[in-house]
């Protein structure tokens, strides 16, 4: 399924903070949305997830979703979202449950999604008992579980810690190497964009427009190969660049506000 | 490149270097820990009444105004035998629990309704503020008025005591269910239905089961003076009855039935929160 955002903009009332912005996901890709804090990032992810009214634009989907999906705008969260009182089991349960799929199939699914984000053996475990980089295990493997068509993940790593951080790159990589499922990847991370995302729509400070595309040619699965190295780290400071001197303002804002 | 060795070698230098007297480091984080004895509140209790019953004993206590722990213990024991303890108590609770029920049940759906429907909450809250403060007790002669002198007015009472805290309770439960989750929840397409039964209801259980321990301790409080006021069997009727006949036993075993039965009952609650709240 692909994505298309033409002249989406939105204002929380007399503080616009998307304007004009226009990109196409294709189908399969993955792209990171970078940008200064309070940019509308994640205002821009609520919006093509339809958790947000949408003010001015358009936003649209083009093609039929994957057979068996359930979802086709699926959400991965920073703070992962898991009901506390459900199991690693439940919690993925309940993206399920209200759908017409038979017992059988359910718990196929969840046995699917829980071996592949390497949870089968904490199916019964509490969000409580598990640390952070489990439970964002639990929140992709929940969104996974649906067949989305489109992965909307909102900041998924910042969580965490690097290490954990390093940890769940590789797993995601792997997944979409699996799924190719089609991904908005929002982060202020530039080493998580470089490092996962076809193409990087670089937005400016509030009120975010879209500065730069960068596209990485280098394909997702080589990254880490040490032949591209100077390439991504070319395209890191590139990235860096563009968006150092907004960041800079931002932050003064933040602090002035 | 030599900056760490260089680091190295200056600290060890100067452990070399150093004079003087050489000192071991004092533990000074004692005390202001959270922790409980166990064995306390029962050695205070038995202290507390032993002192009493001591006190009785030697006569320091006149036995007219304090009876002695021993005559409390036999006044229970010989009301157990002739049946009027079960009558009493089998009475007040039939009201608590029947008042309490309904006004909780009322009280939750109110307060739900609230909590999710931006309308009723903007009608509910002004009124819920304007009637919560109303002393319950006070509203026993109008009920009398309209439902009789029997139970249903006693009933009403109670439950009118307990809706309005539940309806609060039960609100600001629902409110300060995490947005996050509601929203993930929406996010998956779940129906509104089905996220108030699998997000919002138990997420609003530990302040709904908060809200339970204020109410039942508030129906324990409005049985006794609703039977105070006009009932042959209940508590609050055989301490009033008691205090007449200058029974001073019956009176202060009537005030441990009611010290016992508050205390079973949030002995129950707190098994209820072991159960429902084992996520948290």
């Amino acid at each position: 399924m692909q994505v298309v955002l033409e002249g989406v903009g939105y204002r929380y009332g007399d503080l616009p903070v998307l304007d004009g912005i226009s990109f196409t996901l294709p189908q399969g890709e993955t792209a990171a949305l970078i940008g200064p804090s309070g940019c509308g990032k994640s205002t821009l992810l609520n919006l093509v997830g339809g958790l947000l009214q949408q003010q001015t634009g358009r936003i649209s989907t083009i093609g039929t979703p994957p057979p068996g999906c359930l979802n086709p705008l699926t959400f991965v969260f920073q703070d992962f979202a898991l009901l506390p009182w459900r199991s690693v089991a439940g919690n993925v349960a309940l993206a399920l449950e209200h759908h017409n799929l038979g017992k059988a199939e359910r718990e196929a699914r969840i046995a699917d999604v829980l071996k592949l984000c390497g949870l089968s053996d904490f199916a019964d475990a509490l969000p409580k008992q598990l640390s952070g980089g489990m439970r964002q295990r639990v929140g992709i493997a929940r969104a996974i579980a649906v067949r989305p068509a489109v992965l909307l993940m909102d900041e998924p790593l910042s969580a965490l810690d690097a290490q954990t951080r390093e940890l769940l790159m590789e797993d995601l990589i792997s997944i979409w190497s699996r799924e190719r499922t089609t991904t908005l990847y929002v982060t202020h991370n530039l080493n998580e964009a470089v490092r996962l995302a076809d193409k990087v729509v670089v937005l400016s400070r509030r009120p975010g427009r879209i500065k730069q595309i960068v596209t990485i040619d280098v394909p997702v699965a080589e990254r880490q190969q040490p032949q591209h190295a100077a390439t991504l780290k070319r395209l890191h400071d590139e990235l860096w660049a563009l968006i150092k001197a907004e960041a800079q303002v931002a932050d003064r804002e933040v602090q002035n506000a | 490149m030599s900056e760490a060795p260089l680091f190295a070698q200056q600290a060890a230098q100067q452990t070399a270097q150093q004079t003087g007297p050489q000192t071991a480091v004092a533990f000074r984080g004692a005390g202001f820990v959270n922790d409980t004895r166990r064995w306390a509140p029962w050695l205070a209790f038995a202290l507390i009444i032993a002192a009493w019953e001591t006190a009785s004993q030697l006569g320091w206590l006149p036995a007219l105004f304090m009876p002695a722990p021993s005559e409390v213990v036999r006044a229970l024991h010989s009301l157990l035998l002739d049946g009027k303890l079960l009558a009493h108590v089998g009475a007040s609770l039939q009201r608590i629990l029947s008042g309490w029920i309904l006004g909780s049940l009322a009280g939750v759906m109110v307060g739900f309704l609230m909590g999710i429907f931006v309308i009723v909450r903007s009608i509910g809250l002004p009124v819920v503020s304007a009637l919560f403060p109303i002393p319950k007790i006070a509203l026993l002669p109008l009920f009398i008025l309209w439902f009789g002198i029997g139970e249903p007015s006693k009933i009403a009472t109670i439950g009118l005591g307990v809706f309005f805290p539940t309806v609060v309770a039960a609100f600001s439960a629902v409110d300060n269910v995490p947005r996050n989750l509601i929203r993930m929840a929406q996010s998956f397409g779940l129906s509104t239905p089905a996220i108030v039964a699998k997000v919002i209801l138990p997420g609003a259980m530990p302040g709904i089961l908060a809200g339970f321990r204020i109410t039942s301790s508030i129906a324990l409080m409005l049985v006794v003076a609703a039977e105070m006021i006009g009932a042959q069997v209940g508590i609050g009727a055989f301490v009033l009855a008691a205090g007449n006949l200058m029974q001073i036993d019956q009176l202060i075993a009537g005030v441990v039935l009611l010290s016992l039965l508050g205390l079973t009952i949030s002995w129950l609650l707190s098994l209820a929160e072991q159960i429902l709240l084992r996520w948290r």
